[in-house]
This record gives structure tokens, C-alpha cells and sequence, in this order.
């Protein structure tokens, strides 16, 4: 194919400056390029740099001893199916039950509705962004885009709580004041941009002749992009979306604050509800004594919704290194 | 090796050096952080460094800690306080519990409590030689609240609460008609404070007659205004919290009136107002809060400044942050108690009593 067209499209990977073979790291990285520098300050630079990179690494290490020691001890305690089979979360209270299915129901009804809404809007950006959006509007476009991103999440939480709550509860009367609804929706919003941007990305990295081939047999617009396009961009999508549940699975604050702190095992949207986040903030900002069995219950939670946002990044990521070896070829 | 590459040599081992110290500074960094406390507990040691001893000693820090229920009144006192004394004073809010753990191992000298004292943090106390001198200083009275729009329930009895609030309710009541026959067949939200609060404490001794037993299946908090904004926003709200949160937000919440089923204090479902609290038909959620003061700093000149300027000032601003003054005559018999420095508790360091007035107390002592 000749690139002679405009149509045609850059590829999406940069230029990477290359290394001039013989230059060292620290004339890289010094004032006064060139000049040779001591093989020893040479080896502490890279050393310098190889910490760097472990101290993420040996950070996570960490989080994940702590968190199955904790269980570990916790285990020794509560077996193992008073956390599966109960249905009742209440450890802090009189009539003590660990089943964490209410917390899970929470966190999967908060970021079920947030993956309905986030899903559709979100790919529906990324095809606009990259099929139909002008070029100077697609400059302007998502870099605004990306702005939600940049939004603090205890901002959302209140938008969330003021804001969406009273505004649903004129649609909805039966709506409580915490409810896992317009959690849902407002982490929804926040999560968009984590979507549209991946997914841009990955229908980007379409090679072109597809789409050209596709035009030369007499296809339009849209069958090419749905027939076309999006299923060859389908593991970069998957990847953003696995990645942007993760995410909502993870998140925090907004679910804190406006979904409400009562454990409850319902796929009911509208009323109060406990996500496995929230509930690890309830105890860690109350006054439950260090080293107690209420206390370690926030390390199980913890090693629960690690596993499950592992998981999914590690699903993800899978999904990434197809996409990128599909664009390859 | 020649002179050049033999410092570069030794600049390297330094900046090693520097790095290792770096990181292990950071690894000590709790080890620091605890260590004002711990000289604070050791005066003593510090006998050979009089600097930084003067330099404690200047300052005059009045560390207060303890109730969130307590928290505003201490809050209002400390800030007018300043304009009269140099005097600094740091308030935390760590729940009444977490106020006497600190309180009983001699980190504060003032711990604000939203119940008496109990037997395991008198013996806490006992243990480390704290004495400790316990001042009402106000009246609350925990509200039962509802949404407005809620139209059916205007009043509820004792029995009702329990039988909504005890364990065995849990995953059992939940709607609103098993309270009452007649009463919505629909979901029963219900929000409460946390479990380490002493408005949770005396709420579950006075309705269920036992202190720490309730449901667990509530949406329960530590931050008031989280329970405030939950009822009133929800039809099918129930909650409980302190006076000051109930009118501060009148306009959004309804009152519960309560009904203890006995005619010697009051006939048939009594509302909370400053009256019914102060004259003891507000029955059984009235209670008294309290300050306790540690005899030993009592004797700083600063602390009992503090105290009496509380003593004084506290009928005005206890009404001003939204809680009910003690009456007149009771803040006599609590400033002379304070005079006096009359240890100990007028509940006998069991814990809360329900249906007593700190008046019958104190005028007994």
C-alpha cells in the first residue's frame, strides 16, 4: 500500500529517540553530555534507577504479606466458610456474622451500574474520537475528555450525594438518601474517560488498509466500524474495560460517601448499601483497637478485594499484549 | 589506583552511605513520631537537658480528648478561653473510649465523655495511678428521628425501640409494619452512631438493657452529620444521635416522641425539648455528659484555670453549640465538687445508670 493518500493514518507509535550505541547512562543523564564519566558512578546511577523500580515492586510485595498474614491469623479464628456461606455482616456488632457477600453485592451492584453506564458512553466516545471526529475537534476534544480523569473523587462523592441523589429522587421517590444508584451512575461518569481514551487508542491501531479494504468491497461507514474496526480492536477494548471495572471495584470515596455504609445483601439499586472499600474506611476511621478480630476483618476485606482487582488487571493485561501483537501484523 | 579516582571512590561510598542513612531514617519514622508522648510520661529524664525541658513547660498544653457528643462544647470553651489565658489546648476527638484509654495512661490531662466512667477503664485508670475528678457539665438528650414526611410515626414506646434495636431483630425486622401493625408495609432504614461511641453505649443499655448489644444491620457512623444526612433524606428513615445534631438540622429531621410505659415521670409518649430533658420525663434517653479532669494535672495552675472558666462559662455556651445547661444549682455542686477535688464517680464507676438525674447525685454526695 502507498502511502500516499491523507487518509492515511501515522502509526500510533511514537518515534523513540534512540541510543547513540557507546554513550553511557550518566553522560545521558549529566550536564556536559559526552564527557566520559567513572564506570563506578555509571554502576551507582543504574543502581539508583533499578531501586526506583523495585521500590513499586517490593511496595506491593509488602501489601500483599501484610494482607495474608492478616487473614492467615484471622483464619485461625473464623473459619474459612463463616465468611462463604453466612450471608451477614456484622463484625463489630453484638450478634457477630462474617459472611462478606453482603460487601461483595455492594461493591458488584455499585460497579455493575457504573460499568452500564461508563460501557456504552465510553465506546461510543472512542468510535466518535477516532472514526468521525474531525481532526482539529479530536485535538481539542479529548484532551477534555481526559479532564474527568483529573476530577478528585471525594468531589465526585459529594456531587454524587447533593447533587444526583435529590435530582434521581424527584424521578424516583423511593430513592434513600444513600443509595448505591447514583453511586453508581457518578463513578460511571468518572470512569468514561479511563474507557474512551483506551479504547481510542486501540481502534487507532487499526491498520488502515482494513478499513480501505472494507471501503473497496463496498461497505459504508458504519458496517465497516462495527464489522470491521471494532472487532479487530477487541482485546484493547476488553483491556480498557477490565481495567476501568477494576477500577470501580477499587474505588473509594465516591461509594463512601454516597452509597451509604450498611451492609445489606441486595441487588436492590435504591437503597443503602456497603461496599468492601467503604467498609474498610468505617472501621479504619472509627476507634476499633489494633490486633483484634475486628480489626483484622479489615485485612481480609482487604485480601478479597485485592484478589479481585488482581485478577482483572492480570485479565487485562492479556488482553493488552494481544491487541498490541495483533496491531503488529 | 591514583588520587583522583581514590576520592571519587570515597565520594561514591559517601553518597552510599548517605542513601542507606536516608532509607533508614524512613524506617524509623513511626519510632519518631511516638516520641513526644514518650517524653512527655518520663519528665524525669529529661532533668539533664534543661532546655528542652523549659521549653514543655512554657508552652502550658492543655491536651483534651475523648466524646465527638462533647467535642463542640469543649471546642466553644477552649476558643473563648484563649482570649484570656496563653494558655494552648489541643481538643481531639477520639470517642468517648478511645478519650479514657489516652486518659488512663496519663497522654491528656481532659477527656470529654458522652457516659460515666466504666469499671474496666476504672481499673485502666486505678492501674496507673491516674485519680481522676468527673464534672457534668451538660445535658443531652438522644433524639429519635425520623424523616419528615414520615406522617405514622409520632411517637414510639421503649418496648417498640427494643424490639427494633435489639440483636435479635437483626435480618428479622425490616419493615416497618412488624414495629406496629398499621405502620407502612415497607423497608426500614435505620442509621445509628458508631460502636465506639458513648451515645451508642448508653442508647443500647437504655432501650435494649444491655450496653454494646444491638442489630448490626444498620448504617452505623461515627460522623453524626453522615446520620443527619441520611434520615433526611430518606422516607423510610429511622436514627438516633445527640440533641446538638437534631437542632442544628430541625428544619430536616422529626422527632420521635418516646414513651417509657411509666406515669411516674412524665404520662404517655414524651417529646425531647430542653425542658422535658432538665426535668427528667425525657425518659430514658436523658442523660448527662461529662469532662474528667486527671487530679495530678488538676494542680497545673493553666488546667484548673481552664476548668473553672469551664465551670463558669458552660450554661451559656451549652445552649449556644445546642446541648441543655445543667440548672443553676447544679453547676454549684459541680464547681464546688471540682473545689473540693472530690475523685471518683457519683455512678460508682459502673458505667451508665438510666433514669437518674445528676441533681439527685450530686445533692447526694
Amino acid at each position: 500500500m502507498a502511502p500516499s493518500s491523507s487518509a492515511v493514518r501515522a502509526p500510533s507509535e511514537p518515534p523513540r529517540p534512540r541510543v547513540v550505541p557507546g554513550s553511557t547512562l550518566a553522560s545521558l543523564l549529566l550536564p556536559g553530555a559526552g564527557r566520559p564519566v567513572s564506570p563506578l558512578l555509571e554502576r551507582l546511577l543504574e543502581f539508583g534507577l533499578l531501586s526506583c523500580a523495585l521500590l513499586s515492586v517490593a511496595t506491593t510485595a509488602g501489601i500483599v504479606a501484610v494482607l495474608a498474614w492478616e487473614t492467615l491469623e484471622f483464619a485461625r479464628v473464623v473459619p474459612l466458610r463463616r465468611l462463604l456461606l453466612d450471608t451477614q455482616w456484622t463484625p463489630l456488632f453484638h450478634d457477630q456474622h462474617f459472611g462478606i457477600w453482603p460487601l461483595i453485592a455492594g461493591t458488584g451492584l455499585t460497579a455493575g451500574i457504573a460499568m452500564l453506564v461508563a460501557l456504552p458512553l465510553g465506546l461510543l466516545a472512542a468510535i466518535y474520537l477516532s472514526e468521525f471526529a474531525p481532526p482539529l475537534l479530536r485535538r481539542y476534544l479529548k484532551p477534555a475528555l481526559e479532564l474527568l480523569a483529573g476530577i478528585p473523587t471525594i468531589v465526585y462523592g459529594y456531587f454524587a450525594l447533593i447533587f444526583v441523589t435529590p435530582a434521581l429522587q424527584r424521578v424516583l421517590p423511593g430513592l434513600a438518601g444513600f443509595n448505591a444508584l447514583s453511586a453508581g451512575i457518578v463513578l460511571g461518569i468518572m470512569l468514561i474517560p479511563m474507557i474512551s481514551s483506551l479504547s481510542e487508542d486501540a481502534l487507532f491501531a487499526v491498520p488502515n488498509g482494513l478499513r480501505e479494504g472494507a471501503y473497496a468491497l463496498g461497505a459504508g461507514r458504519l458496517p465497516t466500524i462495527f464489522r470491521v474496526v471494532l472487532p479487530s480492536a477487541t482485546s484493547g477494548i476488553a483491556a480498557s474495560v477490565i481495567l476501568a471495572a477494576s477500577r470501580a471495584i477499587g474505588e473509594t470515596m465516591i461509594v463512601a460517601i454516597a452509597a451509604g455504609q450498611q451492609p445489606r445483601l441486595t441487588l436492590d439499586p435504591r437503597v443503602p448499601v456497603e461496599t468492601m472499600t467503604a467498609y474498610v474506611v468505617q472501621v479504619s476511621m472509627g476507634d476499633t483497637p489494633t490486633g483484634t478480630l475486628e480489626y483484622r476483618t479489615i485485612f481480609v476485606v482487604g485480601a478479597v478485594l485485592f484478589s479481585m482487582t488482581f485478577a482483572m488487571n492480570a485479565l487485562s493485561h492479556r488482553f493488552k499484549r494481544r491487541y498490541l501483537s495483533n496491531s503488529e501484523t | 589506583m591514583t588520587l583522583r579516582s581514590a576520592t571519587r571512590a570515597r565520594r561514591a561510598a559517601q553518597l552510599g552511605l548517605a542513601a542507606l542513612c536516608l532509607l533508614a531514617c524512613k524506617k524509623h519514622e513511626p519510632a519518631l513520631g511516638v516520641e513526644p508522648s514518650a517524653l512527655a510520661g518520663a519528665p524525669s529524664s529529661l532533668a539533664g537537658v534543661p532546655p528542652l525541658a523549659d521549653k514543655f513547660k512554657e508552652a502550658a498544653v492543655i491536651a483534651v480528648d475523648g466524646s465527638s457528643t462533647v467535642f463542640p462544647i469543649s471546642e466553644a470553651v477552649a476558643e473563648e478561653f484563649r482570649t484570656v489565658s496563653a494558655a494552648r489546648i489541643t481538643i481531639g476527638v477520639s470517642g468517648t473510649g478511645g478519650g479514657f484509654k489516652k486518659f488512663c495512661s496519663a497522654e491528656i490531662a481532659i477527656s470529654g465523655a458522652s457516659r460515666p466512667i466504666k469499671p474496666s477503664e476504672v481499673l485502666a485508670c486505678a492501674r496507673a495511678g491516674i485519680e481522676y475528678i468527673e464534672l457534668p457539665v451538660a445535658y443531652d438528650g438522644i433524639s429519635v428521628v425520623v424523616h419528615p414526611a414520615n406522617d405514622w410515626a409520632a411517637q414510639m414506646t421503649v418496648t417498640e425501640l427494643r424490639a427494633l434495636w435489639r440483636p435479635q431483630a437483626q435480618a428479622n425486622v425490616q419493615r416497618w409494619n412488624q414495629i406496629r401493625s398499621g405502620w407502612p408495609d415497607a423497608e426500614i432504614h435505620l442509621f445509628g452512631p458508631g460502636v465506639d461511641s458513648g451515645t451508642y453505649d448508653y442508647f443500647t443499655l437504655a432501650v435494649v438493657g444491655t450496653e454494646h448489644a444491638s442489630r448490626g444491620d444498620f448504617t452505623s457512623s461515627e460522623d453524626d452529620n453522615v446520620l443527619v444526612q441520611g434520615v433526611s433524606r430518606d422516607r423510610l428513615a429511622l436514627g438516633f444521635f445527640g440533641y446538638a445534631f437534631y437542632g442544628e438540622n430541625e428544619a430536616q429531621l422529626r422527632t420521635v416522641a418516646i414513651d417509657d410505659e411509666r406515669d411516674d415521670n412524665g404520662k404517655g409518649p414524651v417529646s425531647v425539648s430542653p425542658e422535658s430533658v432538665t426535668n427528667g420525663t425525657y425518659n430514658p434517653l436523658s442523660r448527662p455528659i461529662f469532662v474528667y479532669v486527671s487530679k495530678a494535672a488538676a494542680a497545673r495552675p493553666e488546667v484548673e484555670a481552664f476548668i473553672q472558666f469551664y465551670l463558669r462559662e458552660a450554661a451559656r455556651l451549652v445552649s449556644d453549640v445546642g446541648y441543655i445547661a445543667l440548672p443553676e444549682q447544679v453547676y454549684d455542686l459541680v464547681w464546688r465538687r471540682f473545689a473540693r477535688r472530690a475523685v471518683g464517680s457519683i455512678f460508682g464507676g459502673s458505667g451508665s445508670r438510666v433514669g437518674v438525674t445528676v441533681e439527685s447525685l450530686l445533692g447526694a454526695e
